[in-house]
């Protein structure tokens, strides 16, 4: 088979196992596993086979044209070059970790059919996206995965966390599509291609007229899917979906999506240098608040959401800074070590009972009751922290490499100003990094008080797929580093001295102020007794998270924070701290800003509609009713009455055309 | 006036050379016999509509009837007038009578002989009279009809021109005269008790909806219904033979 | 003679039996003034067969022959009349045409009949009809 035959399979099969499984799920239970995995698998393994095919050199490009589609021709295109091969195998590694995971988190799920296959069709939308050389193509696994991720994101619709969690996701991100789809058809008019490479050519050639808008209109849309300020707050709530959907939106899909799309189009934004100061600014305010915020989260995932928000500015940071390569180095180890953080979290949260840090910091030796999440999910807070030998360190150090880089005015790409804001605001996240992720480690392993509640061992497959994952965890970046640029735009990736000491000692610092203040209040958690587990612990995982997200409110008064004197972060922020948990007051910002008016909006036209307009219409039917009242009352069924009025009027009319006709 | 006018250039020339020799003021024979009779005809037909006792209504019927055939006479339709006298004075009249005692019909005043729309009643036909009146007077007020000579409808030519010109529509008239028979008969078969008389009930008339032989099977003695039935089928018959 | 005569008289017969049709309650006194308006029409038809046969020498005589198929018609017409008179006497007990109300709007109230009187009053209308 040809490469293209191949590329083309990749994102077909789990798009038919996504079909056959909505088919058969409800006919035929057992086929249901083996649909969701199988498929999904034989993708990851034909992605390999298209990287290594590929191998970072030429790219693979087809196209063919299904039917005349007016001015602007769209094609069913491939364009595989070495960021496309390499995140494809990322998307196939961390959907089929998913999907394996799946099949023991959600073992007792009565949805588990719709769900598997919604994930099947979710990873082929990503699938797609990668893939595409059309930008219109590129849109429909766009938007699959928007309403895919709305449906996913409900899974436990039950709970109306969930309920509201979908509805504004898919609100969020849309309201970042519109403006995404103007800017596609501006930049197809303008270029006149929906193919990738030919955009890519007129950006070269200078041909656009209006880069700058374009850009900035793609910016809403990739601002919305990644969950970029000030479109990110669909995120954190998103966590009211089961565990590994999180993992799959955050590590390797959805979010991904918006930082891969703007890598492919990198010219066009560099053609603008405001879109440029734009992403960056976005960037640095992005990664600094999401990790202010996630240091005062008290939902272990709502940690985890906000952390992405933060790495994924890192991405964009990247991207800010002109260099794709470093975002999508990124982008390959955060997909492993946020998967690989989200399914360790659906362990413990099922271990635990709660997926409150609050309460798990009041068990005592968690960490033996769950020993491998315990010891992948260090791995990947490592990861996460940036520290030397893990992943993690290498990618988050080519970003502050090109960030300084750029600082110093060593490119034409991009200007200055947004290298500083993106080295800055890197450092200080890198610091804040550190923090939450001590944090989250200590809070959930290093918990005093009670026993824990044993629930016996986890599912094997949970496990297995965590090891799984803790591998590239540890040992991609350090691996990778030095092949990847032949695989990207060939721009070094290998960590600066300067910046790999700053970052390191930030993150260290950060880690060590944190267990230091952690060491001051944790004698304060046993004063103040706190924490609800799940009511149900021998349930499977799924039930008792979907239970733990539903009592969070009522156990602590908030979705987001609990009351607790004993938190680490309350101290580090201090008055910051009760901002920060409610993701400084965006939501509020929204609730005063769009909702209340198009609240008030709403019920002035209601009232418009009820009130106004309903008058004429009900004024209009009124007087037909009355004359309708009359007539029935002539309607005696006396036939005497009839033919009276009958020849009464024979008698008028004869009258009246006699005279008529006679002209009097 | 276009619509006497039109009628007027119907009537042509002789008309209205008559209509110069001849006055309101000035009636002749036949047109004061004619206007007796006519007031005659006309009182008893006014009693007829108007009267309480039901079988007067009838028997002022036969006069009004047979008025009319007096001034068929004098219109010189001999033939017709003899055929007036047959059917309506002779079975019209009769069938009308039976009808009434079928029906159960009170001998004497009955009160409630007029419904409650006799003044909208009154008031259309006073309309209607003085339309009419005032449209037929003003049309024909000047045209005269010449009845001397042999008679306009004798017995020869009525039947001359009956059997010439007007065969096909004879005949129509006959297979018109048969469906009465038969409708009739139906009717009156099916709303008699004859079934349930002589007759197995597998035998009932099979295209009858069954609604209506419930009827009078449900409420069979609050009403005395075979007895009388006999004439109905009986009177069509004698229009039949016509 | 003047036409007028006739033709006044005819007019004056007519508009007597509307008024029968209209104010009489017995549906036999109905057919009645029916039959008064048809022998009103049969005058007015004699009286202009005989002045056009005069005037205009119109030959047909058509006016006496569609006098003859209206006396005719007409007694086949009392015929069918009364024998639905009699059917509807005997299925509801009594032939007054104002208590006939079946047809009235929300059913008003039809003396002592049930819904049985109905549903046969309607099936006797539709064999009226047919």
């Amino acid at each position: 088979m040809t490469t293209t035959t191949l590329a083309v399979l990749v994102p077909l099969l789990p798009f038919l196992g996504a079909a056959a499984g909505l088919l058969l799920g409800r006919g035929a239970p057992g086929f249901v596993r083996p649909l969701a995995v199988l498929p999904t698998l034989a993708a990851l393994v034909l992605a390999v086979l298209v990287a290594s095919r590929q191998g970072g050199g030429r790219p693979v490009d087809a196209a063919t044209e299904l039917t005349p589609t007016g001015s602007v021709l769209i094609e069913l295109a491939l364009h595989i070059d070495g960021f496309a091969a390499l995140v494809a195998v990322l998307v196939g590694c961390v959907a089929t970790c998913v999907q394996i995971y799946s099949t023991g988190y959600l073992r007792d799920d009565p949805r588990y059919p719709s769900y598997a296959a919604l994930v099947s069709l979710f990873t082929s939308a990503m699938f797609l996206v990668v893939y595409s050389g059309d930008l219109m193509v590129l849109l429909v696994g766009w938007e699959i995965m928007g309403i895919c991720s709305y449906f996913l994101v409900g899974h436990y619709w039950e709970t109306p966390e969930a309920r509201a969690a979908s509805l504004k996701a898919f609100l969020v991100t849309k309201l970042g599509d519109v403006p995404f789809l103007i800017g596609l058809l501006a930049l197809a008019t303008e270029a006149g291609s929906f193919r990738i490479t030919t955009i890519l050519g007129a950006v070269a050639n200078g041909s656009l007229d209006h880069p700058t808008l374009i850009a900035l209109l793609l910016l809403a849309g990739v601002a919305g899917k990644s969950a970029q300020f000030p479109l990110h707050t669909w995120l954190p709530d998103a966590m009211a979906g089961p565990t590994p959907v999180s993992a799959l939106i955050h590590a390797a899909t959805m979010v991904a999506a918006g930082v891969y799309f703007v890598a492919r189009l990198l010219p066009l934004f560099e053609a603008s240098r405001a879109a440029m100061v734009v992403l960056a600014a976005m960037a640095a305010v992005t990664m600094v608040g999401s990790a202010l915020a996630a240091l005062a989260q008290d939902d272990i995932k709502r940690v985890l959401a906000y952390s992405t928000i933060g790495q994924l500015g890192y991405m964009t940071g990247a991207l800010a800074a002109g260099d794709r390569g470093a975002a999508v180095f990124h982008l390959l180890t955060h997909g492993a070590f946020k998967a690989l953080l989200f399914l360790a979290a659906g362990v413990i949260i099922h271990a635990a009972g709660t997926n409150s840090l609050a309460a798990m910091s009041r068990m005592r030796g968690l960490r033996d009751r769950v020993p491998d999440a315990y010891w992948t999910m260090s791995v990947a807070l490592l990861a996460l922290a940036a520290v030397p030998p893990f992943s993690g360190f290498f990618s988050k150090e080519s970003v502050l490499g090109v960030a300084e880089h750029v600082a110093t005015g060593h490119t034409e790409h991009a200007p200055g100003a947004a290298g500083w804001t993106v080295l800055l605001a890197g450092l200080i996240t890198a610091l804040l990094t550190a923090a939450y992720a001590t944090r989250l480690w200590l809070l959930a392993f290093r918990g005093q008080g009670a026993e824990a509640p044993d629930h016996g061992r986890q599912p094997v497959v949970m496990n297995a797929v965590l090891w799984v994952l803790a591998v590239p965890s540890l040992a991609l970046g350090g691996l990778a580093f030095r092949l990847l640029p032949d695989w990207f735009d060939g721009r070094d990736l290998t960590p600066t001295l300067t910046t790999s000491v700053l970052g390191t000692g930030v993150a260290l610092t950060g880690g060590i102020v944190t267990y230091a203040a952690w060491r001051h209040t944790t004698a304060l958690a046993a004063r103040t007794p706190l924490g609800a587990v799940a009511a149900h612990p021998e349930g499977d995982a799924a039930l008792v998270e979907a239970e733990a997200i539903a009592t969070h409110r009522p156990a602590y008064g908030n979705v987001a924070s609990a009351p607790d004197p004993a938190d680490p972060g309350r101290l580090l922020l201090g008055p910051l701290h009760r901002h920060a948990a409610v993701g400084f007051h965006l939501d509020a910002v929204y609730e005063a800003l769009f909702v209340r008016p198009v609240q008030a909006g709403a019920s002035l036209v209601r009232f418009l509609d009820r009130e106004v307009v309903d008058t004429y219409v009900r004024g209009a039917a009124a007087l037909p009713r009355w004359l309708g009242a009359a007539v029935r009352r002539a309607q005696t069924g006396n036939v005497q009455t009839y033919v009276s009025a009958l020849l009464a009027g024979t008698v008028v009319l004869a009258v009246a055309a006699v005279l008529v006709a006679t002209g009097a | 006036m276009t619509l006497a006018a039109t009628v007027r250039h119907l009537s042509a020339g002789p008309a209205t050379t008559a209509a110069g020799t001849h006055g309101f003021l000035s009636p002749t024979g036949v047109e004061i016999a004619f206007l007796l009779v006519g007031l005659v005809t006309l009182g008893a037909a006014v009693l007829t509509v108007t009267t309480r006792q039901l079988v007067h209504a009838a028997l002022w019927l036969v006069v009004a009837l047979g008025g009319l055939a007096v001034e068929y006479l004098l219109l010189t339709a001999e033939f017709i007038a003899w055929v007036q006298v047959l059917i309506y004075v002779g079975a019209v009249v009769v069938l009308i009578l039976f009808g009434l005692m079928l029906t159960r019909a009170p001998i004497g005043r009955s009160p409630d002989a007029d419904s409650g729309n006799r003044w909208a009643a009154l008031t259309v036909a006073v309309a209607s009279a003085a339309a009419l009146v005032w449209v037929v007077v003003d049309a024909f007020r000047a045209t005269w009809i010449d009845l001397d000579g042999p008679a306009a409808g004798s017995t020869a030519v009525t039947g001359a021109s009956l059997f010439q010109h007007w065969v096909l529509p004879f005949e129509a008239l006959s297979v018109l005269l048969l469906a009465a028979l038969v409708g009739a008969i139906v009717l009156s078969r099916k709303a008699g008790s004859r079934p349930a008389r002589d007759a197995p009930p597998t035998n009932a008339p099979p295209t009858n909806a069954p609604s209506t032989d419930a009827a009078p099977a449900r409420q069979p003695s609050a009403r005395n219904a075979p007895a009388p039935n006999a004439p109905a089928p009986d009177a069509p018959g004698k229009d039949g033979d016509r | 003679m003047h036409l007028a005569y006739p033709a006044v008289l005819s007019a004056l017969l007519f508009c007597t039996g509307l008024y029968g049709v209209l104010a009489r309650r017995n549906a036999i006194l109905v057919l009645m003034s029916v039959e008064l308006m048809l022998n009103a029409v049969n005058l007015n038809l004699v009286a202009f067969d005989v002045w056009l046969s005069r005037a205009a020498e119109e030959t047909l005589h058509s006016g006496q022959a569609l006098t003859l198929f209206t006396i005719a018609i007409a007694a086949a017409e009392i015929g069918i009349g009364l024998a639905i008179v009699l059917a509807v006497h005997r299925n509801r007990g009594t032939a007054d045409i104002d208590r006939l109300r079946d047809t009235a709007e929300g059913h008003g109230p039809d003396g002592t009949d049930n819904d049985t009187a109905a549903t046969g009053t309607a099936a006797e209308k539709a064999e009226a009809t047919a």
